[in-house]
């Protein structure tokens, strides 16, 4: 596996992580993430022809709970801890996004 | 000077001192001590007066709460209505959530007294506490040394003993690994035994909250208060909570203990294998039996491990864009959303979170998922059967907690690929769910302490907890105190 990254390609991956990146940025971890995927070639080479993935361990089936209505977060304390809001409105505010 | 929790909790039951007395003395100690050490990022000083006041006030209702008047410190990344929960990033630095973990509403329905929130690596990414928006922790024992990470703010206040019990949470090692550094018991319960409502989420499937403590009484007390299923969290377990306090009988006489020996032949300073080593006879010496075991994928949990947990984070992490909760980039105002999104993610995270983000979103894009994170997905079913297979023969699984001692704030920070390398004992208990615990078993020549790693089976807290106290009465080394009041 190719473990080379360009400018180009980190800026790419950038992009998908909505992540503006300064350009001292797109060097270093265009040399960092090659680093970490050349040491993890290491396991590229692993014999797993039929073993299932593991997503996660969970132990045993949990147990299911009454579907009843119950209070849930109040509107304006979710409100509160956001950048831009109208509380009164019960909006967030968000940069223009239809032209 | 440094008490336990059982000894605070059993002053304030019989009115030897009152909780706010013991709260104003933390307090104090913390005000004298923490600037040296920067264990918090926020000191609660008014809220932990006001409600050691109300449990002085009510004792009756309270005589029986197992942790009554006794002061915590929370890992920064865990929940608190009404109190700033940072993380330790920008992009959350005046987040004031509106609701209680889970954890911090057991331990308050507990009695105990909430004093600060500590300092940890950025949203828990880190084995050093080098990755915070506020700076580094500093080693009680050596100041100019990194204390560990992530929960490396929670490891240094119990250290110090400026609370005498803090909890963590332990993505690939973050409570262990910390407790090793510091010469501190940190509790790495089973997946699922713990509820992670309120904890703000890293990777998903390997996060697990657990305390820190002076002692492995102490911890097994904590566990006990914050363990069992929660209909807030589908992934904390119905699994009965044992009797933890009760399970530390002190006879462990017949335990088997497989130690993975062909793990520690590269890569592990001498020092740190020689405390080891004596640890491992000292437990034979309690009549525990050891046995050679072989964990054939536990060198690849590494590379497992970075590649499935920065794919979880990539999307977890998804959620900080400006619009909710937290920073957003003033620079962007009138901008468009994308550009809003982007330049306040990129403002906002620090440094090793992005980096993270970074190979997350590589390893789950188009044309790499299965090269990446399908194969990393499929070695961690074999990491898991290594464990299940060793469990046939023996209890419990030993390691040193970390490769080596605290190493120099700054001497890694260049270099992130070598700070990864030295979570390689830790991260194998998250990938396969197990409970893990470290206790201090010693110290180098240069007195930096050393850290003895026990794993156990599935739900099996209650007989690490047995070993672990075990160790802790023969080789007391939690009763050495850092020269911090010097």
């Amino acid at each position: 596996m190719g473990t080379e990254f360009t400018p180009a390609q980190v800026t790419a991956i950038a992009a998908l992580a909505q992540l503006e990146l300064e350009p001292h940025e797109v060097q270093l971890f265009a040399r960092q993430l090659g680093d970490f995927l050349t040491y993890a070639d290491e396991v590229l080479a692993i014999d797993t022809a039929g073993v299932a993935p593991t997503a996660a361990v969970l132990t045993r089936p949990e147990s299911e709970r009454p579907d009843q209505v119950r209070p849930s977060l109040d509107r304006e304390a979710a409100l509160r801890g956001a950048p831009d809001a109208s509380i009164a409105s019960g909006f967030f505010r968000v940069p223009r996004v239809i032209g | 000077m440094i008490e336990s929790v059982h000894l605070v909790r059993d002053q304030v039951r019989s009115g030897a001192q009152s909780a706010v007395e013991v709260c104003r003395q933390a307090l104090a100690r913390i005000e004298r001590i923490d600037p040296r050490l920067g264990a918090f990022n926020t000191v609660t000083a008014e809220h932990a007066l006001a409600r050691a006041a109300e449990l002085d006030r009510d004792r009756d209702r309270w005589s029986a709460a197992p942790l009554l008047g006794v002061p915590i410190a929370l890992k920064d990344n865990l929940c608190t209505r009404d109190i700033r929960t940072t993380a330790s990033s920008r992009i959350l630095e005046s987040y004031v959530p509106p609701y209680d973990a889970t954890v911090v509403t057991r331990l308050a329905d507990a009695g105990a007294v909430l004093i600060g929130k500590t300092n940890c690596d950025e949203f828990a990414m880190g084995s050093s506490t080098e990755n915070s928006a506020f700076g580094p922790s500093r080693n009680p024992w050596a100041p100019d040394r990194i204390p560990g990470g992530s929960s490396g703010g929670s490891a240094v206040a119990v250290a110090a003993g400026l609370t005498p019990l803090a909890l963590g949470s332990d993505t690939g090692g973050s409570i262990r690994q910390p407790a090793a550094l510091c010469g501190v018991v940190g509790l790495k319960p089973t997946y699922g035994r713990v509820s992670r409502y309120g904890l703000l989420a890293f990777a998903s499937s390997l996060d697990q909250i657990g305390p820190l403590t002076r002692t492995v009484r102490d911890a097994a007390l904590t566990l006990a208060v914050i363990a069992g299923a929660d209909p807030a969290d589908a992934t904390s377990s119905s699994e009965p909570v044992a009797d933890y306090p009760a399970a530390l009988t002190g006879d462990v006489r017949g335990l088997r203990i497989g130690v993975p020996s062909s793990l520690f032949e590269t890569g592990v300073d001498g020092e740190v294998l020689r405390a080891f080593r004596a640890a491992l006879d000292a437990l034979a010496g309690r009549g525990v039996t050891l046995v050679d075991i072989e964990l054939p994928h536990a060198r690849h949990a590494i590379a497992v491990y970075y590649l499935i947990a920065t794919a979880e984070a990539s999307s977890n992490l998804a959620r900080y864009d400006g619009v909710r909760y937290g920073f957003r980039s003033a620079e962007s105002r009138g901008d468009d959303l994308a550009i809003m999104y982007g330049r306040t993610r990129g403002r906002g995270f620090g440094a090793e979170v992005k980096r993270r983000i970074m190979l997350g979103t590589y390893v789950l894009s188009a044309g790499y998922y299965d090269a990446y994170y399908l194969k990393a997905q499929q070695v961690r079913t074999l990491i898991l059967s290594d464990y299940d297979a060793a469990f046939q023969r023996v209890d419990v699984v030993a390691m040193p907690t970390s490769p080596g001692a605290a190493f120099r704030i700054g001497e890694r920070v260049d270099d992130p690929l070598r700070m990864y390398l030295a979570d390689i004992f830790t991260v194998s208990a998250n990938l396969a769910g197990l409970p893990a615990i470290s206790v201090p078993c010693g110290f180098t020549a240069d007195r930096l302490p050393v850290g003895l790693q026990l794993t156990g089976r599935r739900f099996g807290e209650a007989t690490l907890l047995r070993l672990a106290d075990a160790y802790e009465r023969e080789a007391p080394w939690h009763t050495q105190e850092p020269p911090i009041d010097a």
